[in-house]
């Protein structure tokens, strides 16, 4: 099985259902000769054409809404926001007519789209090319979203995502994309929707989380080890629709739990998470629900020491960690 | 009737493809949309269906534009004044009148959308929503598939002039001119976005606005019937032979107010909609067909009444028929989607 970096597993899904299918095609900004501002669709144009991997005007809401018709005829486009910053003026696009085109149609009409976008910070981006955007989505019906951390899943739930048949947000990480490297299959798999996967099993604490922040709750959970804390570990993969299954068992456990994520902690992911465990496993806890998240100010600064209050590293993940095993 | 103009305007309709039965099967869609508005205004003042969003003083303009197109192949996206329209493209009056009565079998939405918001894969109606212009760019997009996958068809788009103003609009025709696509996109110029005249919406011409985007804009008298059709006619050609989109403005006046919820006497007067009601294109075209000789009073009795007839017994049907189950309320939000799932 080849090692390779989060962003060529990506490139690979696309590739590798482009070949599969000649109705997947991608669209996007700078996506065709140039293969992406950071090379994610590197090589589609010289194999697949012009046409195939799609240099668009500069205008978010029509990528989406040009994607969103090509779907409804029968397409299967892989529409990119370039930031997920950007996909702002997508968010009609993507809230009233992607996520509602079955049911409006009272399943007449699908939209099998998927939209790409990278989140997050790190990168010296500032406030427009740092942010996480899925909370803005998440409790949308209709919209299924995504947010891999694993190269493996990076791959696999693209073919998953271009395969549904309903619209599918794909939020992948840009500061992972070179510095997370696993293990990806070079065949034919994909990565269920709406399945999290244990990436650790232990026995003191549950950490929940989703994307970019799991490396770092990986790490410290390597070290806590040698303090004699075992961490737990969910990654949920798939944010739309939750794997509440896997979340209540992950939580069952061990009774205690961190929920982490680099979007604003207020209205985030987290809450929802730490609704379903609360609802329906108060009192089975052993200590409260804890969230670790980013903070609620609008996005990132760009100096330097502002970028890296704002964002979760190992120390501040592992801190909490040893709170709540302590608690 | 009789004479050299009846023998010359005759030429009109057959000079542009149309054969004498097209031409009164035009008037025939036309004079259903007609009545079918006003049924439901009266079915609405007498409380019968909630709300309804007329289309009356622009069926001319919907109904050539449908027949300019390849009826059988191409695909569709309306906005929600279309009757005209829809009924030249294959929907039927029973079926515009379950989606006024949010019944069951409505096939555009099943009885969840207003009326209006119009949908039907067999006929190629693509599902449209409420926030306008939104269609554009799924034309677009439809177009961008169509010439990717080298079928001869083309998508044809609609809207209003208020709503030329979103940016979808703009997005939508850049998108299209710089790609070539086969998209027909026509804006029913009624002058009024709910109580907003013309003047306050646009400061130019919305046939102007294709120059900035490189394809041909044309403004054309959408009270005309086959000068709407012969102008559509073209627009598809062009697309069909790889030239590109064209953007039409039909000039056409809203004769009713902007929906049953609306006051229009608010915001102009009963002059002002008298004067445009003497342009009205249907009377205009009926009277051309009976200058050429093809159509009299009493052919057009028999027409009143039969559209009367189907609208009594669409009706009476759309009245009767069951309302959804409310528990299928839950379904569709997802393929293959159960109840219990959408209730997560």
């Amino acid at each position: 099985m080849a090692v390779m970096d989060y962003i060529d597993a990506i490139r690979l899904a696309m590739k590798e259902e482009m070949e599969r299918d000649e109705d997947v095609f991608v669209l996007g900004e700078d996506v065709g000769v140039k293969g992406g501002v950071f090379t994610t669709t590197k090589g589609l144009h010289e194999q697949f054409g012009e046409y195939r991997a799609l240099d668009t005007p500069l205008a978010e809401s029509a990528i989406a809404g040009v994607a969103i018709g090509a779907a409804m005829y029968g397409m299967k486009p892989i529409a990119e926001m370039q930031y997920s910053d950007f996909m702002f003026p997508a968010t009609n696009q993507i809230i009233s007519e992607a996520a509602k085109i079955r049911y409006r149609s009272n399943n007449d009409w699908s939209c099998p789209v998927v939209i790409r976008a990278p989140i997050g910070g790190g990168i010296f981006g500032g406030l427009y090319h740092s942010q996480c955007p899925e909370s803005v989505f998440f409790g949308t019906p209709g919209l299924k979203i995504v947010a891999p951390y694993r190269p493996y899943d990076a791959k696999g739930l693209l073919k998953a995502a271009v395969r549904d048949e309903d619209p599918v947000l794909y939020f992948e990480n840009k500061k992972a994309y070179r510095l997370i490297n696993g293990e990806v299959p070079e065949d034919d798999y994909i990565v269920e929707i709406g399945k999290a996967n244990v990436l650790r099993e232990g026995d003191d604490i549950t950490v929940i989380g989703y994307s970019m922040p799991l490396r770092f709750v990986e790490q410290a959970a390597e070290e806590l080890q040698q303090e004699g804390i075992s961490a737990h570990i969910l990654d949920l993969r798939t944010l739309q629709p939750l794997d509440k299954e896997a979340i209540l068992e992950a939580v069952r456990k061990t009774g205690k739990v961190l929920i982490i994520h680099e979007d604003n902690k207020t209205g985030g992911v987290g809450a929802e998470v730490s609704a379903i465990i609360a609802e329906e496993l108060l009192y089975e806890l052993d200590a409260p629900i804890m969230r670790l998240c980013g903070p609620d100010v609008p996005a990132m600064p760009i100096n330097p020491p502002g970028e890296k209050f704002f964002l979760l590293n190992k120390d501040k993940v592992k801190e909490a960690m040893r709170n709540l095993a302590l608690y | 009737m009789t004479g050299m103009s009846s023998a010359s305007q005759k030429v009109r309709h057959l000079e542009l493809g149309l054969s004498d039965e097209q031409a009164i099967n035009m008037y025939t869609q036309m004079v259903k949309a007609r009545k079918f508005d006003e049924r439901i205004l009266l079915l609405q003042r007498a409380g019968k269906v909630n709300f309804h969003v007329s289309g009356i003083g622009q069926e001319v303009a919907q109904v050539a534009a449908a027949f300019a197109l390849d009826r059988d192949n191409d695909y569709f996206l309306p906005y929600y004044r279309d009757y005209g329209f829809v009924l030249s493209v294959g929907m039927t009056l029973r079926e515009l009148m379950l989606s006024v009565f949010a019944k069951a079998e409505d096939p555009n939405s099943g009885g969840r959308q207003m009326p209006g918001h119009f949908g039907h894969k067999k006929l190629r109606i693509v599902t449209g929503s409420s926030p306008v212009t939104t269609q554009v760019p799924h034309a677009v997009g439809i177009a961008l598939a169509a010439k990717m996958k080298k079928k001869p068809i083309v998508s044809f788009v609609t809207f209003g002039e208020g709503s030329s103003n979103q940016g979808d609009f703009h997005e939508g025709c850049n998108f299209a001119g710089v790609h070539k696509l086969p998209v027909i996109l026509m804006c029913e110029n009624n002058q009024y976005a709910i109580s907003v005249p013309i003047h306050k919406q646009l400061a130019g011409r919305v046939a102007d606005r294709a120059i900035g985007y490189g394809f041909p804009g044309l403004q054309v008298d959408g009270n005309d019937a086959l000068e709407m059709y012969r102008v559509v006619k073209e627009a598809r050609d062009r697309a069909v032979a790889g030239e590109g989109p064209t953007l039409i403005e039909a000039m056409m006046y809203r004769l009713s107010p902007h929906s049953t919820s609306d006051n229009d006497l608010a915001y102009r007067t009963k002059e002002e909609v008298e004067e445009h009601r003497a342009k009205d294109g249907i009377p205009k075209f009926k009277q051309y067909l009976i200058d050429c000789g093809i159509w009299n009073e009493e052919l057009d009795a028999e027409l009143l009444a039969k559209v009367r007839k189907e609208l009594d017994e669409a009706t009476e049907y759309a009245d009767n028929a069951p309302f959804p189950a409310p528990e299928t309320t839950l379904l569709h939000v997802y393929a293959n989607d159960s109840a219990q799932r959408g209730n997560r």
